[in-house]
């Protein structure tokens, strides 16, 4: 900038280009935004980017190649003239400008190569070289490249010379070294194509260990890879040409070895170039006679004659590296430990070599045969057995060197009935093949068979049992079991299925009863037929033993031929029974009562409101694209806590609050509202709030009550106060029969479908059929199922659902009751019931349970049933407009129906005008008639 | 639109109402062009009659419940059923897709709502929702919540954002539940003739609207296309009209003689649906008669 300013001041240096001079009233060039920055080429030519992976920015005449016309073609230019000139096109030539340039692949501009990067000291690389100076026209032709060094140095390098490394040093703790008695012998190979760690810069160490002082120690030794050079010659296997400077110089006048292994003579060999480095460059790589360019020439027939060759391939003396791993193991020397440790390379530490070696595998020789053992198998002949041959028999088993009796066990195919029967143990049969046994009756065989029990039992029991229980033991013993026995001893022990009964545990719960089945089992697959007493303990009773041998015989019969088929059918329980617990939901929904409450006061919000934590699923809030509430949470659903299994709190929640204090509370509070009820009783107008919220228990109590007549004196307290609304009516009653039943056929006809519903049938026909004689004088009968009701009223309102109660606060409107009733008679349905199929062409209402309630009157009023039943509606209608109203004037009417009849007809009016009371009378006495 | 069999529901496609779904208990699903009445397809393949049916949002699927237990996903254009999930143990009441169409949800009788994912091949579905003690007689969807109004008298509302459930009591068995448009309120209806306008946040009563007859079926409710009125089905065979701030019974359409069983209304217009028996009308501002009117 400065520069720019004063083209005076000379003596400055400018770098980089220059701002342009602002002008007088111009803006400040703003700087170009980002996204307008682009890459161009030095011919301003757009340069897209491509990706990393495809090639970076674009090249060329899009891509393709250098212009439009393709390759710029280099002019013509004729040979004849300049046939010199031709030269020999280097890569550069096809290259463009930008590989030529600072970042291309062949910078043109001066910067550090690789061959400058870090071949300082790199041993590797070194040695290679060296190598290739050895065996190049020129040796040592590389020694250019000591001279010169380059700086630059990878960061390890950097890092360990810090720490105190330094080049040629190997890498880990100091070591102590021990001065070597003598140098190795070059006549000790090493075998293999690992090499000896120091082995080969060896050349120069081992010349300067003859003066080791004490408490000395010393960096270790660099460690050298092998390298591997590929074979690229004809030359036959670790072929290398003689050792120009042994056989120039004559440092060894030993015997060459044309043959011995390369990596050590290439060690030495570079070793020693190292060492005579300074006096000779010689020339290497001949096997014999000396090139033109050796000066001293004259020793060479000194030491190096022919004799010292091998003419002829032959085995070599012990020692000699021929045979490599696989030399004998006399040829191993004594020092061969050492020479494993060579081979090991460097203990790691903590660890040494073992002292002793690996112990060998014992070998065990095969038995030595007999002297007279021929080795051919001999068939013994066989005799069929019969009695008459059995001594023959006998004499042949005897000479197999085997017991008679065994003979049965492996040659049953040979047995016949009878021998089985003697093997069971059963008595045999004399003379005819036929059993004796089959001639007797089923009396005596049972005799039979209870007696040779018996006797059995009685010599084991003898045996095994203390005086005492031996006393006892004498009594006769009881025969059930005991015929059973051999029926299913045989059934078990020919069946194959009894080894799998003892997979089954049928007695787990008790050990020693299990175990003694157990033994039971294996007695009975030996086929030993006492194997039911030997397995029993001996010190129980009589009654016990008899008992375990029924379930052991059945046990082992039903196991063992239905485990398979029914184990299949079943699967684990989900809990464990022994668990007394069980999941349940932490939170529930509760205090319904409560919540009713709230909901008939319309306070909803807080009090009608239950708010759980809940956890969806996470793919679910993946689905609706909504992050995981709870993130951490593998629980899906409600958060579920164990409780007491058998607890009856965690099925049953509209019983729990029913014992609630709030609810005891409301319901106390009942009796108090029908006693003021009582004391302003006239007003039937009267639309208090108190009386709206009336229970619904005591509402649905009145009505049965209206219905059942007289009461009786049996009652709950809550009765007794209805009871004082009735009493006081009841003078009226008999006058007002006839407008009473009308109402009820009119109005409430409803509730006694429900009724119908509640008490199936025999109750509801009793009550129906003596509303309709009216028997003034109610009998005690009829006191008895009013108590009935009462109880089975209560017990249904709590079994009922919430649908039930939720209805029940305006029970004389009709339509509440379908779905209660509904509910009752087919359980299969849940819910609000569909719309029914409707028929376009009829013109009735298809109202499927209205004309089942109806249906009892269809005969007779066919033609009043449409009219009425747009009574009804209109009525229905009327209803809600004056909902809240009409509701609590009902259910004062049921209360007190008697008292007011006549007003109460009044006010039907509208409704009933029509019908005429017998009409209404007749229809209901009908009614139950038809049902009977 | 002469149906055969009873119609249940009629149902507007969610986003641009230009199609109509009708299912009955012909056990099959039929597609209309509900202003010219025309019948475009019939999707078949329930066992038993269809109880609800719903569209995705792009009209692209259908999903369809019915007294088979199983709830099935259909393609719109090829009529074939893509995938039928079966794990209910009773009818499926009511069906509903979410808001972009890959899940699924449906009420059934056995009082338990069924998360199905239609994207993966999983047979079971991704949630099951059985907090209800009764049957599932109505699910809503909106785009974080899953509104469901249970027999057994509540209102349930799982907010997934939230993670939280929120249940009401209306006491009554719920036959319909239906957020707002504008997302801040629910409407409820109740087998005790009432319907009830819940702020969604709180539960707190805003409005009631009575007058009409809802004592035993299972009939709709929704509100009006720009959240003015509330409508509600009736069992006299009328739709109730109340404006939604005052509760005032606004108009009382009569339908014709039988229960109005269904109805459904336009997202965008001020057009209704209705079923009743085997017929569904659709019913315009008198403005429109010209090509609406009663179908």
């Amino acid at each position: 900038m400065a520069a720019l300013d004063s083209d005076s001041d000379e003596d400055l240096v400018s770098y980089g280009t220059g701002l342009e001079p602002l002008e007088e009233g111009e803006r400040p060039k703003k700087p170009i935004p980002l996204q307008d920055q682009t890459v161009r080429d030095e011919k301003g030519r757009y340069k897209r980017f491509h990706g990393a992976f495809s090639g970076g920015f674009s090249a060329g005449y899009f891509n393709t190649v250098g212009s439009k016309e393709g390759w710029t073609p280099s002019s013509f230019v004729s040979s004849r003239q300049n046939r010199a000139d031709r030269s020999v096109l280097g890569p550069e030539d096809f290259m463009d400008e930008e590989d030529l340039s600072e970042f291309g692949i062949a910078p043109k501009a001066i910067v550090t190569t690789d061959d400058f990067a870090s071949k300082t000291k790199d041993r590797i690389r070194e040695k290679a070289r060296q190598l290739a100076a050895a065996t190049a026209p020129i040796p040592g032709a590389t020694l250019l490249d000591d001279l010169i060094t380059p700086t630059k140095l990878s960061v390890g390098f950097e890092l360990l010379r810090k720490m105190g490394w330094k080049e040629g040093q190997g890498i880990g703790p100091r070591v102590k070294r021990r001065p070597r008695r003598q140098k190795p012998d070059p006549g000790v190979k090493i075998y293999g194509c690992a090499l000896p760690p120091g082995g080969s810069e060896g050349s120069e160490v081992e010349e300067d260990d003859d003066y080791l002082p004490e408490n000395v120690t010393f960096a270790p030794k660099d460690v050298t890879p092998v390298d591997f050079t590929p074979k690229d010659n004809v030359h036959g296997l670790a072929y290398k040409g003689l050792d120009p400077h042994q056989a120039l110089f004559g440092t060894s006048g030993e015997h060459f070895n044309l043959f011995s292994g390369g990596p050590e003579g290439a060690n030495n060999l570079l070793g020693d170039i190292g060492v005579n480095k300074g006096r000779k460059l010689g020339i290497s790589g001949q096997a014999f006679g000396v090139g033109a360019l050796e000066e001293e020439d004259d020793d060479i027939y000194a030491t190096e004659t022919l004799s010292k060759y091998d003419t002829v391939l032959k085995d070599e003396e012990p020692g000699d590296g021929l045979y490599g791993w696989t030399a004998p193991r006399q040829y191993k020397s004594q020092k061969e430990t050492e020479k494993d440790l060579r081979y090991v390379g460097r203990i790691l530490d903590g660890f040494s070599l073992a002292s002793k070696p690996l112990s060998s595998k014992k070998i065990y020789p095969p038995p030595e045969l007999p002297r007279d053992y021929r080795p051919v198998h001999y068939f013994r002949p066989v005799v069929a057995a019969t009695s008459e041959n059995s001594h023959l028999l006998q004499v042949l088993s005897e000479s197999a060197g085997k017991p008679v009796h065994d003979h049965g066990t492996h040659s049953r195919h040979q047995l016949n009935a009878s021998k089985r029967g003697e093997l069971l143990g059963e008595t045999p049969t004399q003379g005819a093949t036929t059993s004796v046994l089959e001639f007797l009756s089923q009396k005596d065989k049972e005799r039979l068979k209870e007696m040779k029990q018996a006797t059995e039992l009685k010599a084991a029991q003898l045996k095994a049992r203390s005086l005492a229980q031996s006393a006892s033991s004498s009594r006769p013993q009881p025969s059930p079991p005991d015929v059973g026995h051999r029926s299913w001893h045989m059934v078990l022990s020919a069946g194959t299925a009894a080894t799998r009964a003892s997979d089954f545990k049928p007695f787990a719960k008790d050990p020693e009863k299990q175990k003694r089945y157990e033994a039971f089992l294996v007695n009975m697959k030996r086929g030993q037929r006492d194997a039911l007493e030997r397995c029993l303990d001996p010190s129980m009773t009589e009654w016990e033993r008899g008992r375990e041998r029924d379930e052991f015989a059945r046990a082992a019969v039903l196991y063992a031929s239905s485990h398979s088929t029914l184990s299949s059918r079943f699967t684990h329980a989900k809990e464990e029974d022994d668990s007394e617990q069980v999941e349940v939901p932490r939170d529930q929904e509760n205090d319904v009562n409560d919540k009713q409450s709230a909901v008939k006061m319309k306070m909803f919000g807080k009090l009608t409101r239950d708010t759980f934590e809940w956890h969806p699923d996470k793919l679910l809030c993946k689905r609706f694209n909504v992050p995981d509430p709870y993130p951490d949470s593998t629980l899906v659903g409600l958060p579920r806590v164990k409780r007491d299994k058998y607890s009856v709190f965690n099925f049953l929640t509209i019983p729990e609050t029913a014992s609630s204090p709030a609810a005891q509370a409301s319901s106390e509070k009942v009796p108090q509202r029908q006693g003021s009820d009582k004391s302003r009783k006239p007003s039937r107008w009267d639309t208090s709030k108190q009386e709206k919220k009336e229970d619904s228990i005591s509402e649905f109590l009145s009505l049965a009550r209206s219905k059942v007549g007289p009461p009786k004196q049996e009652s709950g307290p809550s009765v007794n106060e209805e009871e004082e609304h009735v009493t006081e009516s009841l003078p009226d009653k008999v006058v007002n029969k006839g407008v009473d039943s009308q109402t009820e056929g009119e109005g409430s006809r409803p509730s006694m479908d429900l009724f119908k519903a509640i008490f199936a049938s025999s109750s509801d026909e009793k009550s129906s059929s003596s509303e309709d004689e009216q028997g003034d004088s109610e009998d005690d009968q009829e006191g008895t199922r009013e108590a009935d009701f009462q109880n089975s009223r209560e017990t249904d309102l709590v079994e009922t659902s919430p649908v039930a109660q939720a209805t029940e606060p305006a029970p004389q409107e009709p339509a509440p009751f379908f779905p209660i009733q509904k509910m009752q008679v087919d359980a299969e349905e849940f819910g609000p019931r569909l719309p029914p199929v409707f028929c376009p062409n009829a013109r009735q209402k298809p109202e499927v349970p209205q004309k089942e309630k109806h249906k009892k009157n269809k005969e007779k009023h066919k033609t009043k049933k449409e009219h009425r039943r747009k009574k009804e509606k209109k009525k229905k209608h009327r209803k809600h407009k004056h909902k809240s109203k009409q509701k609590s004037r009902k259910s004062e009417k049921s209360s007190s129906s008697e008292s007011t009849d006549s007003s109460d007809s009044e006010s039907e009016g509208e409704g009933t005008a029509d019908l005429s009371p017998q009409e209404l009378l007749r229809r209901l006495k009908h009614l139950p008639l038809r049902r009977q | 639109m002469e149906i055969l069999g009873a119609v249940t529901p009629a149902r507007c496609s969610p986003v641009d109402g230009n199609y109509c779904l009708t299912c009955g208990s012909d056990k099959t699903l039929k597609l209309w062009n509900p202003l010219r009445g025309m019948l475009l397809r019939t999707y078949s393949g329930h066992g038993y009659e269809v109880l609800d049916a719903a569209g995705s949002f792009d009209n692209s699927s259908l999903c369809s419940g019915g007294g088979d237990k199983a709830v099935v996903l259909w393609d719109v254009a090829s009529g074939q059923v893509v995938r039928k999930f079966r794990g209910h143990a009773g009818k499926v009441n009511t069906v509903q897709f979410n808001e972009e169409a890959t899940v699924i949800l449906s009420g059934s009788i056995d009082s338990s709502i069924r998360c199905w994912d239609c994207r993966s091949r999983r047979p079971e579905p991704v949630q099951t929702l059985d907090e209800a003690r009764d049957g599932i007689s109505s699910v809503k969807v909106s785009d974080h919540e899953v509104l469901a109004g249970s027999v057994d008298g509540r209102v349930r509302r799982y907010d997934l954002r939230m993670g939280q459930l929120f249940s009401d009591y209306v006491g009554s068995p719920i036959t319909c539940t239906c957020f707002s448009r504008d997302g801040q309120c629910t409407l409820v209806s109740s087998l005790d003739s009432t319907l009830r306008l819940l702020d969604k946040d709180t539960g707190e009563l805003l409005g009631e609207y009575t007058g009409h007859k809802n004592w035993e079926y299972k009939l709709d409710c929704c509100l009006s296309e720009r959240d003015t009125h509330v409508v509600s089905c009736s069992e006299d065979g009328k739709v109730f009209f109340w404006d939604l701030v005052e509760g005032a019974l606004a108009l009382a359409l009569p339908v014709g003689p039988g229960v109005v069983q269904s109805l459904a209304y336009h997202p965008t217009e001020p057009c209704l649906l209705t079923a009743m028996g085997g017929s569904v009308q659709c019913w315009r501002e008198e403005a429109y008669e010209a090509e609406g009117g009663t179908g």
